[in-house]
C-alpha cells in the first residue's frame, strides 16, 4: 500500500462528443491505480475508472451518498443538492423509502407492462409511417415512450409533458443552462409534484404517487418533503435516462449499418445487443455522483482517507479489459456481460426492468417497421445535446 | 408435514450479481458474503420483509418457500 501525493488533474478531461469516450479513462484504468482529479467545483476527489473499484466504491457502505447532501462536495455541476431524494441516501433510511416502491418494479410486474409499451409504440410508429420520411425518432419515439409509461405508472398528466420536460432538462443541465434557470427548473418540478400530491390525496387512486401518499397519511413512512422529492425522481429517472439511450442506441445501430444489419438479420439477437449497447455506450457526460468514504478504504492500493470524496466512472468500468474480451468493441454474441450500466450496490437503478423493456420494444419494433431505416442527414449532422449531465440527441431524422 | 409460518430462503448464485440491495432492504435477513446475497438464516419465521427484499431483488434471484410443502410464497405475480 502507497501513501501518493498525486497531482490532480483537471476534470473534465474534455467536452464530451457524441458517445465517444475520453481515452484519458482507459489510460488510468490501465494504470491500474486510482486517479486523482480537481472538479469544476468542490476541490479535488479521487476517481474509480476499474471495474474492481467502481463497483467496491458503489457496493460498499462504507461510501457514503448522504455525506454528500447539502456539502459543497467535488463535482461537475454548479449547484449543491439540497433536497433529499433517494439518491442522497444510505440505509437504513434509503431501504426505508426504496421498500415503499420496490413491488410496482419487480421483473414480473414490470413484464406484464410489456403489451401495453407495444402498444404506445405501434401507435407512434403508425403516426410516423402515416406522415412519410423523414420523420425525428426523438420527439416521434425515443421521448414519448418513456414518458407515457412513467406518467401511466406514477399517476401523472401526460398533457403536462412540455412543462416537466422543460423543468427535467433545465434541472439536468451541467452548461447548457445558467445557475438560475437550472434551479428553476429545480423549482418548478417540486412544485409541480407538490400540486400533484394533493391532487392524489384528493382523490385517491392506484397509480403510485396514491400509494405513495397514503403511505404517508395512514402510515407515516415517509415526510411530505421525501415524498414529494420521491415523485420528482421517478418522473425524472423514469423518462430521462430511457429517452436519451433509445436515441443513443438507435443512433449506434444506424451509424454502423453491419450491427444494423446483424439485428434485423437474427431477432433473437434483440436482447443480447441491448445488454451490449448498455454496456458500450456512456450514459452520463461525465463522472457520477461523488461518494465520502466514512471511514479509510483502501481502493487499488491508494488510501481514501476518512472524509474524502470518491467518483466513479461506469462507462470506463464497462470497457475493463479484466472483465470484458475485445472491451472496446462492441459485440452481440458476448458469452458474458456483467456491465453495470445501471449501478450496483443498494442504488442500483430502480427502473434497471422498465428501461430494459422499453429499449427492447423501441429498438426492436422500428428495426421490424422500417427496415429500410437510414439517417436523413449526413451522420456529422445529427445533433447531439451539450452541456447536460447525460448524453442524448437533440434530434434523430431518419428517413426509410 | 408443514411447519405453520416456516419459510426456507435460498439465492441462485448464478443469477445474483451482488448489488446488494437485499442487505440494506432487510440486514435481519440478508446479507452479503464475498460479494454474493446470502440469508442470514436459511428457515426463518414468516415475514412480510423478507417478501419485500425478494421482490426488490433487480435480477429475482431470491426465492422463498414454505417449509415443507416447498409452496412459492415470493417472487409473486
Amino acid at each position: 500500500m502507497t501513501t501518493v501525493d498525486r497531482g490532480a488533474c483537471p476534470y473534465p478531461f474534455s467536452e464530451a462528443q457524441r458517445l465517444d469516450l475520453d481515452p484519458e479513462y482507459g489510460r488510468l484504468r490501465d494504470n491500474g491505480e486510482l486517479a486523482r482529479v480537481r472538479m469544476p467545483y468542490g476541490g479535488e476527489a479521487w476517481m474509480a475508472t476499474s471495474y474492481e473499484d467502481v463497483k467496491t466504491v458503489l457496493g460498499d457502505l462504507r461510501f457514503s451518498r448522504a455525506a454528500t447532501l447539502g456539502a459543497d462536495v467535488p463535482r461537475t455541476f454548479p449547484l449543491i443538492q439540497t433536497e433529499t431524494n433517494l439518491l442522497v441516501m444510505d440505509p437504513p433510511d434509503h431501504s426505508r423509502l426504496r421498500k415503499l416502491v420496490a413491488k410496482a418494479f419487480t421483473m414480473r410486474r414490470i413484464e406484464m407492462l410489456r403489451p401495453r409499451a407495444q402498444e404506445v409504440v405501434d401507435g407512434l410508429l403508425d403516426d410516423i409511417e402515416a406522415q412519410g420520411p423523414p420523420a425525428d425518432l426523438v420527439e416521434g419515439l425515443a421521448l414519448p415512450l418513456p414518458i407515457t409509461m412513467i406518467c401511466e405508472l406514477l399517476g401523472v398528466p401526460y398533457e403536462d409533458r412540455d412543462k416537466f420536460r422543460a423543468w427535467s432538462d433545465a434541472a439536468l443541465s451541467l452548461t447548457a443552462f445558467t445557475v438560475d434557470e437550472i434551479q428553476q427548473g429545480r423549482d418548478g418540478l417540486k412544485a409541480y409534484l407538490t400540486t400533484l400530491v394533493a391532487k392524489h390525496r384528493e382523490e385517491p387512486s392506484d397509480a403510485l404517487l396514491g400509494e405513495l401518499v397514503r403511505a404517508r397519511d395512514e402510515d407515516d413512512r415517509l415526510t411530505e418533503d421525501e415524498l414529494v422529492q420521491f415523485g420528482v425522481t421517478l418522473l425524472v429517472a423514469g423518462h430521462e435516462t430511457t429517452a436519451n439511450q433509445t436515441g443513443n442506441f438507435l443512433y449506434t445501430l444506424l451509424s454502423q449499418p453491419h450491427l444494423l444489419r446483424e439485428l434485423q438479420d437474427d431477432p433473437d439477437l434483440l436482447n443480447p445487443a441491448i445488454e451490449e449497447l448498455l454496456r458500450i455506450t456512456p450514459l452520463g457526460s461525465n463522472a457520477g455522483f461523488p461518494r465520502i468514504a466514512t471511514e479509510d478504504v483502501v481502493l487499488s492500493g491508494t488510501l481514501v482517507k476518512a472524509g474524502e470524496a470518491v467518483m466513479t466512472v461506469g462507462a470506463a468500468a464497462n470497457r475493463d479489459g479484466d472483465v470484458f474480451d475485445h472491451a472496446d468493441e462492441i459485440d452481440f454474441h458476448r458469452e458474458n456481460n456483467p456491465h453495470i450500466a445501471f449501478g450496483h450496490g443498494v442504488h442500483h437503478c430502480l427502473g434497471a426492468q422498465l428501461a430494459r423493456l422499453e429499449l427492447q420494444v423501441a429498438v426492436g419494433s422500428v428495426l421490424r417497421r422500417l427496415p429500410g431505416v437510414r439517417f436523413a442527414v449526413p451522420v456529422e449532422e445529427v445533433p447531439f445535446k451539450q452541456g447536460r449531465l447525460i448524453r442524448g440527441l437533440q434530434a434523430l431524422p431518419v428517413a426509410w | 408435514m408443514t411447519e405453520d409460518g416456516r419459510w426456507q430462503i435460498s439465492i441462485d448464485s448464478g443469477t445474483c450479481i451482488g448489488s446488494g440491495v437485499c442487505a440494506g432492504t432487510s440486514p435481519k435477513y440478508f446479507k452479503l458474503d464475498g460479494g454474493y446475497g446470502t440469508p442470514v438464516a436459511d428457515e426463518v419465521d414468516a415475514d412480510d420483509e423478507v417478501v419485500t427484499a425478494a421482490e426488490s431483488c433487480p435480477m429475482e434471484a431470491i426465492l422463498v418457500r414454505e417449509v415443507g410443502t416447498e409452496k412459492v410464497v415470493a417472487p409473486l405475480d
